[in-house]
């Protein structure tokens, strides 16, 4: 069971670098998919008995995170016929270096993070902080509002992953509700998209700067 | 059971107004609402007993004693026994296998938050049904659910026990108002929309990894970990220092964002300036209050756990640091609502100090999270009615306000003196509570900063709101015919005579619900 865990642990580390790598939005939507569906295995790999309430939220975010979310993101993308990111605040290469090395300073640190006696912490705990440092580089280097709403998607699936060392204290209504309020989030945030596309001609959220001081 | 019902109002409510079918009927369904849940909520308050009944005593007198301004520290600072009665409210009921005792509870703070809410809700929603009216040619179903389904939240982050749930609810309350942030569908409100959605999401995202890492810091000692509240005071002392101390820093950005608190407040004056006057007061006096809640109840976990010192420094800075950022931009700010939005970062400045400073302070904070709440409702309902007669709420535009609309105008202009802590006003006693804490404390540094931004904010404030509501009215404002009217007038003149009543007589009741909060927050369990 370890090692299919760490497997797919240290493939979704992969992906997060693919993401920090990637111009091409249609290939990023489909790299946040892919990690979805690889978190919704997770679960079941941990918990020692398996019923059928873990079983059905482990579907649940496999549909959700794997299939509905990053739909509703290519469809938001087809609308404003968007295909790159341009112009991010810090190149591609320099991201991929700086989540590397945030990678590796929190592998590095896992030994005084966990403690000993735990296993699972021990490559759990850095690929949370992986992933969310690979979510706001994501949030405030790029510009396109698809882009953004991919940090935040990673983001949030780095605290899933945090989520695994806690799996009985979380009561499933809280997974539930989480899941939930992803999900309603992203259709709110793909509504307000097709807004800005619609009166700014655009989805580059420097666009959006009339409102200060 | 109660609880449960008040939980369950707005939903009930939301559907119903998703189906009736008229425009101009449908807004009614928020007053009925929202009357409905402030009778349970008096019901909750009254019958729960904690917090509601005061000790007779030294502490009875305590609402003439803040006003004389002779407060004897004895008499502020209730015996340990006196305070946190049972932590939650046991609902004994079981239904479908989940237990709701296992969910739902009130907390004393929370009580007071709650009955912020619920009263304020009530002035907003019959303010809403005229405001509604004059916008008849926005269809407003999405609307109306949208603001059922954020009180509806708000409700159930203050009714539940459980982290987790709390931060669901939270969440939950950013998505169902952004829609209500969009309403008048303009370039400006979808930027607005967007950088509220994002920031508060993200924001949010912080609270929930800081949630984990509090229940992550005891496992690591060997305890059950727990998402409860009452369970994770219980094993405060025992937890794990260092992931209780990041994850409280992690609760803090996070919840923080959503209350604005500086420097994360940059979503704050976009949204309380681009959404209707209704919402903006909602925000402003609710929302924010209740994220401070949440605030304060990761503060009295990290309390409890010994390592208060450390979450005073934090919240103090922060504090200072908002009351800073607010002071700087409400300095010349030509807009009305961005200028009562940087004034909402100011005060939550003051109560993240409040609850810093603690003692005596948190008792003023406990007070100023009314006095504020309302205050910024009369503010934000009066701009409402300025905005709609003018057509504009930027100065120059505005010019006159006391002649052009006699009541909004003189409200908006006592308003102003409440906010900035001008005596008979509520705000006034809360404020004067918090820096008369800070003294006690021997904070004297912080309290000299406190009133030197203050006075910088009345001035700020004051160039802004005597040339809005001075002088003559320009022809521009001349041309709706928008006056004060019963449902436009009174909400706003209500929420300033609450402002009036707390300055200069505190009901018992309220005294002691602020008395039971602010001493369970220092009380360990």
């Amino acid at each position: 069971m370890m090692i299919i865990l760490n497997a797919i642990l240290v493939l979704v580390i992969l992906i997060n670098l693919f993401a920090l790598g990637t111009s091409r939005m249609k290939a990023l939507i489909h790299a946040a998919a892919f990690q979805g569906v690889l978190l919704g295995f997770l679960p079941p790999l941990v918990v020692k008995d398996v019923g059928t309430v873990p079983l059905l939220m482990a579907v649940m975010t496999i549909v959700l995170k794997g299939i509905v979310i990053p739909n509703m993101l290519l469809k938001a993308l087809r609308d404003a016929q968007v295909k790159r990111e341009v112009e991010p605040l810090i190149g591609f290469m320099p991201s991929i270096l700086l989540g590397a090395i945030a990678t590796a300073v929190a592998l590095a640190l896992a030994g005084h993070l966990a403690p000993a006696h735990s296993p699972l912490g021990l490559l759990v705990i850095p690929t949370s902080i992986s992933m969310l440092c690979t979510g706001f580089l994501l949030l405030t280097t790029r510009v396109k509002a698809v882009t953004q709403v991919i940090g935040f998607l990673l983001l949030e699936n780095g605290i899933f992953v945090f989520g695994l060392l806690l799996l009985s204290a979380i009561p499933y209504l809280v997974e539930l509700g989480v899941l939930l309020d992803l999900f309603v989030g992203i259709f709110v945030i793909s509504i307000i998209i097709h807004h800005i596309n619609r009166a700014f001609a655009s989805q580059d959220t420097r666009r959006l700067s009339s409102l200060k001081g | 059971m109660d609880v449960l019902a008040l939980i369950l109002v707005c939903p009930v409510a939301a559907v119903l107004a998703a189906l009736i079918p008229s425009n101009r009927w449908r807004p009614w369904i928020l007053p009925a609402a929202a009357v409905v849940h402030l009778s349970l909520v008096a019901l909750i308050l009254l019958s729960g007993g904690v917090g509601v009944k005061v000790k007779p005593g030294p502490t009875t007198r305590d609402g003439f004693v803040a006003t004389t301004l002779v407060i004897p520290p004895h008499a502020l600072v209730i015996p340990p026994h006196a305070g946190a009665p049972s932590v939650e409210r046991v609902v004994p009921a079981d239904t479908g296998g989940i237990v709701l005792s296992d969910w739902l509870g009130l907390d004393p703070p929370g009580r007071v938050v709650l009955l912020l809410v619920s009263m304020l809700f009530v002035a907003c929603a019959f303010y809403t049904v005229g405001y509604l009216r004059d916008h008849m040619d926005h269809l407003n179903r999405v609307f109306c659910v949208c603001f059922l389904a954020f009180l509806g939240a708000m409700t159930l982050v203050i009714c539940t026990n459980n982290l987790g749930l709390m931060w669901v609810a939270m969440e939950a309350t950013t998505l169902s108002s952004a829609p209500l942030i969009y309403f008048k569908h303009t370039q400006t409100s979808i930027e607005a929309t967007w950088k509220y959605l994002l920031l508060c999401s993200v924001g949010i995202a912080l609270a929930l990894l800081g949630s984990f890492f509090v229940a992550y810091a005891a496992i690591l000692h060997g305890l059950t970990p727990s998402l409860k509240l009452a369970d994770l005071l219980r094993q405060a002392p025992k937890m794990d220092k260092r992931w209780l101390e990041a994850g409280f820093v992690l609760l803090l950005v996070g919840y923080g964002t959503k209350m604005g608190l500086a420097p994360m407040h940059s979503w704050l004056p976009d949204a309380h300036g681009e959404s209707p006057s209704p919402v903006s007061a909602m925000f402003s006096g609710a929302l924010i209050s209740t994220a401070f809640l949440m605030v304060m109840r990761s503060q009295h976990i990290l309390y409890v756990a010994g390592d208060g010192a450390y979450a005073s420094r934090l919240l103090i800075l922060l504090g200072l640091l908002s009351m800073a950022f607010a002071a700087i931009f409400m300095v010349g700010q030509k807009d009305l609502k961005r200028m009562l939005a940087y004034s909402s970062v100011e005060h939550m400045g003051i109560l993240a100090l409040g609850l810093g400073v603690g003692g005596i302070a948190l008792l003023g904070a406990m007070l100023h999270v009314l006095t504020n709440g309302f205050t910024k409702g009369s503010l934000f309902l009066s701009v409402g009615n300025i905005d709609r007669a003018y057509g504009s709420k930027t100065i120059p535009e505005v010019r006159g306000a006391v002649r052009r609309l006699p009541l909004s105008g003189m409200v908006f202009l006592l308003g102003f003196l409440a906010i900035t802590g001008s005596p008979p006003f509520g705000p006034f006693i809360s404020e004067l509570i918090i820096l008369y804490g800070t003294f006690m404390a021997e904070r004297f540094l912080i309290a000299a900063i406190f009133l030197a931004l203050l006075l910088v904010i009345f001035i700020g404030m004051g160039r802004t709101v005597l040339a809005a509501t001075q002088g003559s009215v320009p022809a521009s404002g001349r041309k709706s015919h928008f006056r004060d009217g019963l449902l436009s007038g009174l909400p706003v003149l209500a929420c300033l005579l609450i402002v009036l009543l707390l300055g200069l007589y505190i009901p018992p009741p309220v005294w002691g619900l602020l008395h039971h909060a602010a001493n369970y927050l220092e009380v360990k369990p």
